[in-house]
């Protein structure tokens, strides 16, 4: 586990840089349909503020944020997302992964396949940030 | 014994050079790769999926299956790397008993 290092300026730099390293990393997944982006990238960059927090606040105060545990869950249910929103649309009547068939109310044709690409993509982001974490909390958990 | 294995890799690599001699240049229109489905997806993805980026129609609509085989061997690699990481802690935790 990691200790708390006591050094404001190492404190004050890391609070003020991880909200807007979460806001990006949002972006680049929402980016994906415009642009360079998409679930994977923006899933790690979702994990490098996870990683920073724990490097700077140390294990008590960052696990607060986002315990050891729930990453791992969090990574379970991005994967489970995605094979989800595959399963969903076969009940619909269509064929696996077709988001073209996904029951929301209210978009349909290409507007629906839209919604369904976001929806993956969130789904491998949550897998990738998960994944992230959870290795980096195993590695540096100390040996007693 | 050491001669003859880089005798067979210059070998090898003699023949993989003459091999490549005939595959397409990179990113030419009249390749066979290029001729078959490739332009019917970056003609259709704004009309089918709405999304201008083809990259992300292909990776996530077109091609949805194979990046769900993706995202599952990234999940199941990652999870064999923690838990072979706590086997280890575990490991250290236990008194190393004198005959083993």
């Amino acid at each position: 586990m990691i200790t708390r290092y006591e050094s404001p300026i190492v404190e004050v730099v890391c609070r003020v840089i991880v909200p807007f390293v979460q806001v990006f990393a949002l972006y680049v997944i929402t980016h994906g349909h415009y642009g360079p982006g998409g679930g994977f990238q923006g899933g790690v960059i979702l994990a490098a503020s996870f990683l920073l927090l724990r490097l700077c606040l140390g294990g008590e105060l960052a696990h607060q944020k986002l315990p050891p545990r729930l990453a791992i869950a969090l990574g379970a249910f991005g994967v489970l997302l995605y094979g989800l929103t595959g399963l969903v649309p076969m009940m619909a009547g269509g064929q696996y992964l077709d988001y073209g068939h996904l029951p929301i109310p209210g978009v349909s044709g290409a507007e629906l396949r839209y919604v369904g690409i976001l929806i993956v993509e969130i789904g491998i982001a949550f897998g990738v940030l998960g994944i992230m974490v959870g290795i980096f909390d195993n590695l540096v958990e100390r040996q007693s | 014994m050491k001669w003859l294995s880089l005798f067979i890799l210059g070998l090898v690599m003699a023949l993989l050079i003459y091999a490549e001699t005939d595959l397409p240049d990179r990113g030419d229109p009249e390749a066979p790769a290029n001729q078959h489905v490739s332009p019917l997806y970056l003609e259709r993805t704004v009309e089918d999926t709405h999304t201008p980026n083809a990259v992300t129609s292909v990776l996530a609509d077109y091609r949805g299956y194979d990046t769900l085989g993706e995202t599952v061997v990234i999940f199941t690699a990652g999870i064999a790397c923690v838990l072979i990481l706590m086997r280890r802690r575990s490991d250290d935790n236990q008194i190393r008993k004198p005959n083993s």
